[in-house]
């Protein structure tokens, strides 16, 4: 890892890294709260429902507090990422947060061709032959492989509708 | 002895045709997930789980361990050949392995690397065979309290033995816990943190956790780098083997502690790695080549693979005898065992016989396959590497969103295991460690029964922790593994103040 230099070039890996642990901090509490909804006391069966994960959301706070603390105290200049780093980071996050919600609306096989077409051609830069031959190939391959040999069923759209497969 | 003749049909079954298939498939395709960027052993055979649907439990069981052996073994690879080690456990082998491989020896540091590993891998599966059936029937004697107390000295190994911060372990596994406990109450039947979702009801799947956990935030890490492989050549012939052979004896004293070391911290959880570092600054310290250590000294390479398999290897004895996984790979064959219909635990041994047997007959047949491939296919595998990321990774990820889909047939778990992906990114950028967030996962449920049953009993003291000499020794273990490092740091100072 680099140390920092200037501002500009990315995150300090402090402040994500107490954001991080706010937020988990935050999960701790949702925890606590959800336990004391579901009970914490005991009842006619012994412990609530609630018991536990109560003591566990306890643990996830006064953990992340001392997190947070040793995190603040110290800061060693290190950088979280690059901002080109993250670009990178996020340009494989956000697609594959469309893939996966158009996913059971294409069904899978569909989808995993755009987004493996897409991926080659804008990340990889590759000729149209070699993108049409692995995009295609891969859903043939998982389609005979998954649903014929292991008898395992994919979520399936509109297209295999009308090839009727 | 019963146990040899159980072996014996156990190898009966492990050697049916089917099951001898399974296994050489098993190990190609575990070789080629350890090798590939972005997949490990944990969610490389979580993806490739409900394959074994429709397989009986034997076939099944046997495919997934040998994937896990074919992964350990192709660690090795990366590690060597690319210095990329693809496990954490196999960063110890780098720092010998891949000087070696710059000087052109590198044929000689896989040969030692593969050889280690099955020598340590059999070491582990000898010690399964003996001491396995035993624990198991120990067990079974186990109350709640005392299984509690078996989950709380593995939990807190992980907050002693990890090189993380401890309070950031601590909050990963609760984040675990928190998670297992989301869904319906197994006790009372009640509904509990699921807030008006009926997508919660069941709770968090941990497969689903583990592949986007260990599978997307992985992708997404090595995308920072950008990523340009540099694909290496390897070719091991026969004459360079049979060298390295029998140049090999001469260490046996390294293989013997390494196993053993292995077997010793492969059994408590979180072992693999520290085992594979311990091995390594062991045999450095006693060595007489130890000042050679990390430009390319072949003992370097034999310390931590032999203690590395060795402790994967032993993993697999407290999840079998006690359903207690030792890594998460074998937390995902626990859950596997579940799928199948199995109860994981102590009365495998006593009910499932056919089932224990083979498996561990397939881990000594498993381990020799493995050594024939990896040895006589490592051009095959380190061409894998020359492919591009940029081809790889949309694979690797719709194989993901395949695996994730079909456990449970559910589009809203593919959804999950993208956000368990960002989380796990986050988390490991911030160095909390991800395997006692997935064993917590795993095995909240079961802690939190037995600690619930155990109050039940005992009418809400805690007392009963410490009843009895079994479960106050379980404890009182499991506190020293709690504050190991404060007791450690304890010792140092001791020491230098005395000197």
């Amino acid at each position: 890892m680099t140390t920092q230099q200037s501002h500009n070039v990315g995150p300090s890996h402090k402040s994500v890294e107490a954001g991080v642990t706010t937020v988990i901090g935050i999960f701790g509490a949702i925890v606590v709260y959800g336990s004391i909804k579901a009970g914490i006391n005991w009842g006619a069966e012994g412990p609530k429902a609630g018991f536990f994960p109560f003591y566990i959301g306890l643990f996830i706070i006064i953990s992340s507090l001392i997190n947070l603390w040793n995190t603040l105290r110290e800061d060693d200049g290190n950088l979280f990422a690059e901002w080109g780093q993250l670009r990178q980071v996020f340009s494989v996050v956000i697609p594959t947060g469309i893939y996966v919600g158009v996913l059971p609306f294409i069904g899978l096989y569909v989808s995993s061709m755009i987004f493996i077409a897409w991926f080659m051609r804008w990340l990889g830069k590759y000729e149209w032959p070699i993108i049409a031959a692995i995009s295609l190939g891969m859903p043939v391959v998982t389609y005979l492989i998954f649903e014929r040999w292991f008898l395992v069923p994919l979520p399936k759209g509109p297209l295999e509708d009308l090839l009727g497969l | 002895m019963e146990e040899i003749a159980n072996l014996f049909q156990g190898f009966a079954v492990a050697l049916q045709p089917f099951n001898i298939a399974v296994m050489v498939l098993g190990i190609v395709l575990g070789v080629i997930i350890g090798v590939l960027p972005g997949l490990g052993g944990a969610n490389g055979v979580a993806i490739l789980l409900p394959l074994t649907f429709s397989m009986p439990p034997t076939s099944a069981i046997i495919m997934l361990s040998c994937i896990y052996w074919g992964a350990l073994f192709g660690g090795a690879i990366t590690s060597i050949l690319f210095n990329i080690p693809g496990e954490p456990w196999s960063v110890a082998t780098t720092f010998d392995g891949y000087p070696m491989a710059q000087q052109g020896k590198a044929a000689e540091a896989l040969t030692a690397a593969f050889t280690s590993s099955f020598v340590g891998a059999l070491f582990a599966v000898v010690m399964i065979t003996l001491v396995a059936p035993l624990v198991a029937g120990f067990a079974l004697r186990f109350g709640p309290a005392e299984k509690f107390a078996v989950y709380f000295l593995a939990f807190c190994s992980f907050v002693g033995l990890s090189k993380e911060p401890p309070f950031k372990t601590i909050a990963a596994m609760m984040i675990g816990f928190a998670l297992a406990a989301v869904g319906l109450d197994s006790i009372t039947g009640q509904l509990r943190l699921t807030f008006g979702s009926t997508e919660l009801l069941n709770g968090f799947d941990f497969l689903i956790a583990v592949i986007g956990l260990f599978g997307l935030g992985e992708i997404f890490l090595t995308m920072e780098e950008g990523l340009r492989f540099q694909g290496g050549k390897a070719k091991i012939d026969l004459r360079v083997v049979l060298r390295t052979w029998m140049s090999l004896p001469q260490y046996w004293m390294t293989s013997l502690r390494s196993c053993v070391i292995g077997c010793w911290m492969g059994v408590t959880p979180a072992g693999a790695t520290p085992a594979s570092f311990m091995s390594y600054g062991i045999a450095k310290r006693v060595s007489k080549n130890g000042n050679n250590f990390g430009k390319g000294e072949i003992e370097g390479v034999i310390a931590p693979e032999t203690a590395a398999h060795a402790a994967g290897t032993a993993a697999l004895l407290p999840m079998l005898s006690l359903g207690v996984p030792g890594s998460p790979t074998a937390a995902v064959l626990l859950g596997g065992l579940l799928i199948w219909g199995l109860q994981p635990g102590p009365m495998l041994f006593v009910e499932q016989k056919e089932f224990v047997w083979g498996l561990i007959a397939s881990m000594y047949l498993g381990n020799l396959v493995g050594l024939i491939i990896v040895l006589t296919c490592v051009p095959i595998f380190a061409a894998i590497l020359r492919v591009p990321f940029s081809i790889i990774a949309p694979l690797i990820l719709v194989l993901c969103a395949i695996g994730a889909y079909s456990v449970h047939n559910s589009t809203f778990d593919v959804v999950m295991m993208l956000v368990f992906g960002v989380i796990g990114y986050a988390l490991k950028k911030c160095n909390y460690p991800l395997a006692p967030l997935v064993l917590a996962i795993v095995l909240g449920d079961k802690a939190e029964e037995a600690f619930r049953q155990s109050l039940l009993g005992s009418q809400g003291s805690l007392g009963i922790f410490f009843s009895n000499t079994l479960v106050s020794t379980i404890m009182i273990l499991g506190l020293i593994a709690l504050f190991w490092s404060v007791i450690q740091n304890g010792f140092t100072r001791l020491r230098t103040v005395a000197a």
